[in-house]
């Protein structure tokens, strides 16, 4: 089984960002970045598959050579090996998904494991585009609900498996009122929600062999994609301070300023 | 990397990764709860072997992954920011203290004996050099061992030992011929339950508090000769040789130390508020995080530099102990000044840097004092 799982390159949801005085985006000096979380848990649910049924975990980034850290990071945990697509500036969810398109094409997973959104744009909207674009099924927000440290969890039968024939996946998703189970014909487009697993760290063998691991090259020119943004960004600006609460005496109070203030009841 | 630009590849800013989320996740969190009990889990000996955290520089044979010191360096320093010195140095002597002179001395026999299980995380080691009446003067202990037969008879005491009381083995300090000064010390392997060996009361600390310390007896305690150590009466350079990165441990613990208390002070001098500005506002607080940050920089360098010239193999004694000196004292003046920016909040239990302001008085006292490494930099001299 061959999965393709993605690693963008995120801010570190620990730093202190700051918007740029302009509005132009946000002040890089200073920060540290990450593999975006949610492909984190992308890349652990690739990784346990691959276990399970043998094959490769293929990883892509898109970026600067700067992302070759998260690439890195995810053939330290275990990906065999990893595509990056070199691309200095703006990007847009239409522009990445076309690339992970020709990408996907190029290298013919079974399964494409991405994060439902990054932590930088929650933007939540490139699995969904790649599946349509490879006229693919699609299985988003796979999770669970269970502790994820319990005996009972770690026994249950996991969030994204294979079926019996080896054709389809079957994957518990997040819906708004509980879970819901789909089987969706392999090749298909999977993406993690939070409570999926819990990623494992990149041991320090991992790391040692991560390094001769192989990162194939490729550009957006290569792929013959055309990125150019059909979503400028106008202006950034950080969110309104939220103001000091009050304490309110007793219930009647409550009552009469969330039905007179606030008008929610 | 910029601290430790030309030190420090990729590949041990990503172990560094590893290390921090794993302190973040699995350390950080119990560091209170862990000083209340006195104690950690015994379990986190077993959880680090499992990580591989206690064989970085021990060969594969006995399950450590050869990775090299300068791994275990990024460990012992990011293990410094766990918020809890105890916790730290509990685990550090599993790694840096205890198997330190199984590695460089022991046999195959000794070696699979306890190295390969303490690497696991299965079996506790503690080494046992300091007595009621000699500490930093290692030549001055008082424990003896007489060889009786195929065996050594010990018999004395020892005190403030990391791990006493849940040792399953403990590296010795003895004299094997009382007469010959420092000539006649040896190091002999004292396991747990060995008839005569007993351990006396958990101490009670004024900081390092989550870490065991304890006073162990030897009454007529007789251990097998093949126990020995490497050479009868080569004791002491052997105890001096693992002095060197038992000191340049202390300095990275005491340099992660500074990162987290100043990281936190930082913080809340930006939001505690007082005569109408917040604490960062007065010059006055600027100026001290400034020297703050400026004195963790030249402990950091110094350290760094003493862990480069050991790292080539250079004889490094003066720089060590210039580094464990100054990286220590530091840190305690770090704590202080910290704990002051605090202002009543610091000398509060329910606050981290008290906790800190007592872990890092134990800096220029463990590990031969701050006394002791100057009298080592002044023989260096010449003197």
């Amino acid at each position: 089984m061959k999965i393709l799982v993605t690693a963008k390159r995120v801010e570190d949801p620990e730093s202190k960002i700051k918007v740029k005085p302009d509005g132009s985006g946000i002040v890089q000096e200073g920060l540290k970045y990450k593999i975006n979380p949610f492909d984190e848990i992308g890349v652990e649910e690739g990784l346990r598959l691959a276990a399970k049924h043998g094959g490769e975990v293929v990883v892509v980034s898109i970026g600067t050579k700067d992302v070759q850290e998260q690439l890195r990071h995810a053939l330290a945990m275990g990906a065999t090996r990893a595509v990056w697509v070199n691309h200095a500036g703006a990007l847009d969810q239409l522009g990445i998904a076309a690339l992970l398109q020709k990408v996907v094409e190029k290298e013919k997973p079974d399964l494409v494991v991405l994060g439902k959104q990054s932590i930088d744009d929650d933007q939540n909207q490139v699995g969904q585009y790649l599946a349509e674009f490879l006229g693919w099924g699609q299985a988003t927000f796979a999770s669970k609900v269970e502790s994820l440290e319990s005996e009972a969890e770690k026994n249950k039968v996991p969030a994204v498996a294979l079926t019996a024939d080896g054709k389809a996946v079957r994957v518990v998703r997040e819906v708004d009122n509980g879970l819901a189970t789909l089987e969706v014909q392999l090749p298909a487009v999977v993406t993690t929600d939070l409570r999926l697993n819990q990623p494992r760290y990149a041991s320090l063998p991992g790391i040692m062999k991560a390094k001769s691991k192989p990162i194939e090259e490729l550009t957006p020119e290569k792929l013959g994609v055309d990125v150019t943004p059909r979503i400028q960004v106008l202006k950034m600006s950080a969110p309104p301070a939220r103001k000091a609460g009050i304490k309110v005496p007793d219930v009647a109070t409550l009552v009469e300023k969330l039905h007179n203030e606030a008008k929610v009841v | 990397m910029l601290h430790g630009q030309g030190l420090f590849q990729e590949e041990h800013e990503a172990f560094r990764r590893t290390v921090r989320a794993v302190v973040e996740k699995e350390l950080r969190p119990f560091a209170q709860e862990w000083e209340a009990k006195e104690e950690f889990p015994r379990e986190l000996f077993r959880r680090f072997g499992e990580l591989g955290f206690l064989g970085l520089k021990y060969p594969e044979a006995y399950g450590g992954s050869a990775a090299g010191e300068l791994y275990e360096a990024v460990l012992l320093e990011e293990l410094g920011r766990c918020g809890s010195g105890g916790v730290s140095a509990g685990l550090g002597a599993q790694f840096t203290i205890s198997t330190g002179p199984l590695h460089l001395f022991g046999t195959e026999d000794q070696k699979h004996r306890w190295l390969a299980p303490a690497i696991r995380g299965e079996k506790v080691g503690a080494l046992g050099i300091t007595e009621p009446d000699a500490g930093s003067d290692v030549a001055g202990i008082r424990t003896t061992a007489h060889r009786d037969g195929d065996h050594y008879v010990i018999n004395g005491s020892k005190t403030y030992i990391t791990n006493g009381v849940r040792a399953d083995f403990v590296v010795l300090a003895v004299k094997t011929d009382p007469s010959r000064g420092h000539k006649g010390l040896s190091m002999v392997v004292v396991e747990k339950g060995t008839p005569g060996f007993s351990v006396g009361r958990k101490l009670q600390k004024l900081g390092w508090r989550a870490s065991d310390t304890a006073e162990l007896f030897f009454e007529d305690c007789r251990v097998p000769a093949e126990n020995l150590l490497g050479v009868e009466g080569q004791g002491f350079s052997q105890i001096m040789g693992n002095f060197q990165w038992e000191r340049l441990s202390l300095a990275l613990g005491a340099v992660g130390a500074m990162d987290d208390m100043l990281e936190t002070a930082l913080e809340h001098v930006k939001q505690r508020r007082a005569f109408g500005q917040t604490l960062s506002g007065f010059q006055v607080v600027r100026h001290k995080l400034a020297e703050l940050f400026t004195s963790r920089e030249c402990a950091r360098q110094l350290t760094y530099h003493a862990l480069r010239l050991h790292l080539a193999g250079e004889y490094a004694v003066a720089q060590t102990s210039m580094a464990k000196k100054v990286a220590t004292e530091t840190c305690c003046r770090v704590a202080d000044e910290c704990l002051q920016l605090h202002g009543g909040a610091g000398y509060m239990m329910e606050y981290d840097i008290q906790r800190h302001w007592r872990d890092a008085r134990l800096g220029p006292i463990g590990g031969g004092t701050s006394e002791v490494m100057n009298e080592i930099i002044a023989k260096q001299l010449g003197l």
